[in-house]
């Protein structure tokens, strides 16, 4: 664990209890049951927003806090333990892009709005199903943007979509020319299939020729963070009951089998811990992000992997009961895979990272 | 089963028997169920009954060619291993689908042949072999999963009978079952020593079912819940405290099914990834990682597939079915995380628009995938095995 400062401690304290009162696993179950388009409950996500959590990474200046990425990656990170559905990662995203590539005039309009919770953004980047930046091609034209985006993270319930075209990145604001087509998910999230027909777009002008790969970079460090809170609470959930469930006369966890693999699953989420908290940090310290793109893809990779093999270690050590819809363990196992695929799934982020390093 | 004790028959008398095997199906097979896997309908039952699917499933009953290796005796085909295997082809060229199946071919019915009297056999091989009865597995309890030994459904001495009670969980089938084959305590004063082997009408009074909802979204299984169920002392195969070892060795026939079967099936993933991924002049997937993931997995595979006909040809159901059960659940677990990654996220639909039912069935066989290094006894319960029976590496004392 990063040494925090004494406000960080307290957000993360806040953060934990919250979600252990409020948002259990039970609450996600709910939501899962009752299968809204959304895919969230939006009181809750008042709440968040209520809590300042919305504006945890916009300036001061328009109504955040501007407590930084780090602190986020904690609110995060607690809130994915139990699966608490919400837009707080994508509109941080979103969020982000504007504050990196916006004008004074875009920023004012939209980050406060953001900030407050009332307006629900996100990034529409890919066009199919598998992560590929290098094959947009929604086009603008006279300030019409053509093209369809597939499994928009919270499509559904978005008002702003940044989008990534041919040439840079676009507001543009659901309503004429936006449709949205629900896509019905193994994690019962909103990944919507977006379509732009002539919908007005406003440009980001500014942050340069990398700010889409800046912009993802933002996305896979906190996806990271997410996927890590689920990991760290996939695994403390199977050695609790490794300690209770009692098979031949003894409890499961004094089998030296299981003690190894257990060792070596903590040993795996305590190296993605610091990939991610090196990954936030790096947002933090901005200026100097010249190694952020390596940075990033560790940190993704690193969620990546520990995350898959902890979510099928879950079910396995839990045994049949693992396998039921009654138990949690399958939310975490049905919420895994598209995190993993979001952003770059491994072997896409490990040829990123080799070509950033020159080989 | 057949043993390779057996005389094989000549090169000849196969080609001729290819013939006869390719005229039989040729006659009965109805043309519309080319194609069609019909391996699940034993299990699931009436679910659906076409009049075709009903008619093969007598005709290949009649002929005891869905369980062609068992004694024609008691309704089987009484085909040599040899035999078999030349059927099996046939019906594959027919594109044929053996409508015979269930826990009863795979399981009960060897496991009967070996250990039942002879009047238990003429009662119930028969009607396995015509798929007229379907069996579900009475094994595990919520306090014996992998300690299944430690099951406490009892069993009370009634003289003629047995007065059942206790409950049972993971009951595969159990909604769709005419008859369960179970594991149950006859003796409280020994563990392994205590169980023994019993037969038991799921439609006698007392026996209750209840599926269970798994992270599929399907239930395949139930608990069952037995309350003062009487079962005559007829329906026990082999002697009371003997259950342990029939029901050992029926795990056996489980286990090498559960590694067995859809190894080869399905879409080539190699192919997939071509057309979802790309290749580069050359023809080669573009994604070098995927590329070297899928030939693991292929060659994997193929080392697998020899490995099961190694065991077959060297003496049948083992301990060796540990090795299968252990590699073969493995390889089918990574194929399915490998189709749903070469998919990306439209590999990973529950239901609706945007995805076609086999991506959506990909996804529902991914996430069931995951019991296959469960039940059958755990992969952890597996290596326990080759580690003492086949290593000889002792306890911890």
């Amino acid at each position: 664990m990063a040494k925090l400062s004494e406000e960080q401690e307290m957000l993360r304290d806040m953060a934990q209890n919250w979600v252990r009162g409020e948002s259990p696993v039970g609450a996600w179950r709910k939501q899962r049951d009752a299968d809204t388009v959304a895919g969230y409950d939006s009181a809750v996500y008042g709440e968040m927003a209520a809590m300042g959590w919305t504006g945890i990474t916009v300036a001061e200046a328009h109504g955040g806090s501007d407590f930084g990425w780090m602190s986020l990656g904690l609110v995060v990170e607690e809130c994915a333990k139990t699966l608490t559905a919400s837009p707080l990662v994508a509109c941080a995203i979103a969020a982000r892009a504007i504050a990196l590539g916006g004008t004074d005039e875009q920023k004012a309009k939209y980050l406060p709005a953001i900030a407050s919770g009332e307006l629900v953004a996100t990034i529409a980047v890919d066009e199919g199903p598998r992560h590929d930046p290098a094959t947009i091609t929604s086009k603008v034209a006279d300030g019409k943007i053509n093209g369809t985006k597939a499994f928009v993270a919270e499509g559904d319930s978005a008002g702003l979509f940044v989008v990534a075209a041919t040439d840079g990145l676009y507001l543009v604001e659901d309503g004429a020319g936006v449709t949205k087509s629900r896509r019905q998910m193994v994690d019962h999230r909103s990944h919507a299939e977006v379509r732009f027909d002539g919908a007005a777009a406003d440009k980001l002008t500014g942050g340069g020729d990398g700010l889409l790969d800046r912009v993802l970079d933002h996305a896979r460090i906190l996806t990271a963070a997410e996927m890590l809170g689920m990991s760290q609470q996939a695994f403390d959930q199977t050695l609790e009951y490794l300690k209770q469930r009692v098979q031949f006369d003894r409890i499961l966890a004094s089998f030296q089998a299981l003690q190894h693999r257990m060792a070596d699953l903590f040993g795996d989420i305590e190296l993605t811990r610091s990939a991610v908290e090196a990954g936030l940090g790096a947002l933090d310290s901005m200026g100097d992000n010249g190694d952020l793109g390596q940075i990033a893809a560790i940190a993704k990779a690193r969620a990546n992997d520990s995350l898959h093999r902890m979510s099928r270690e879950m079910v396995q050590l839990h045994g049949g009961i693992g396998m039921t819809d009654e138990f949690d363990a399958g939310f975490y196992l049905k919420r895994a895979r598209p995190l993993e695929a979001a952003w770059g799934n491994s072997s896409f982020l490990r040829d990123r990272f080799a070509r950033l390093g020159g080989y | 089963m057949a043993s390779l004790a057996e005389p094989s028959p000549s090169a000849e008398a196969l080609d001729a028997f290819r013939i006869e095997a390719r005229d039989w199906i040729a006659a009965h097979f109805p043309p519309a169920l080319k194609g069609v896997d019909m391996s699940r309908s034993a299990l699931e039952g009436p679910s659906d009954k076409s009049a075709d699917k009903e008619a093969w499933r007598i005709a290949m009953g009649e002929k005891g060619w869905g369980t062609p290796t068992w004694p024609q005796r008691y309704g089987g085909g009484g085909l040599s291993d040899a035999e078999a295997r030349v059927l099996q082809q046939e019906l594959a060229r027919a594109g044929a689908s053996n409508p015979i199946g269930g826990m009863g071919v795979m399981m009960f019915g060897p496991t009967l042949l070996e250990f039942g009297s002879e009047e238990q056999k003429m009662e119930h091989i028969p009607r396995i072999c015509r798929a007229e009865v379907r069996w579900c597995q009475g094994y595990s309890e919520p306090n014996a999963g992998s300690d299944l030994a430690n099951l406490q459904c009892f069993a009370e001495d009634k003289g003629d009978h047995y007065i059942v009670n206790g409950q049972k969980t993971w009951t595969s089938g159990g909604q769709w079952a005419d008859k369960c084959f179970a594991l149950v305590r006859t003796d409280k004063s020994k563990k392994q020593g205590g169980i023994s082997f019993l037969l038991i009408d799921m439609d006698a009074p007392g026996v209750e079912v209840k599926p269970i909802k798994m992270i599929s979204g399907l239930s395949p299984f139930c608990e069952t819940f037995f309350t003062n169920v009487a079962v005559p002392k007829t329906n026990r195969v082999g002697d009371e405290g003997q259950g342990w070892t029939i029901g050992k060795r029926l795990l056996q026939h489980e286990r090498t099914n559960i590694s067995g079967g859809r190894m080869g099936g399905g879409v080539s993933l190699s192919e997939l990834a071509k057309a979802c991924v790309g290749t580069d002049a050359e023809g080669r997937i573009t994604d070098g990682e995927l590329r070297a993931r899928i030939a693991k997995l292929e060659m994997d595979g193929r080392a697998f597939a020899a490995t099961a006909m190694r065991v077959a040809q060297e003496g049948g159901v083992s301990v060796a079915s540990s090795i299968l059960k252990i590699n073969g659940t493995k390889l089918m677990q990574e194929r399915s995380e490998l189709l749903i990654d070469i998919l990306g996220m439209q590999g990973l639909g529950w239901e609706g628009e945007g995805f076609t039912n086999e991506q959506i069935e990909a996804v529902r066989v991914w996430l069931f995938g995951k019991a296959t290094t469960i039940y059958g006894g755990s992969t952890e319960i597996q290596t326990n095995i080759v580690a003492k029976r086949i290593l000889g590496m002792p306890d911890m004392g």
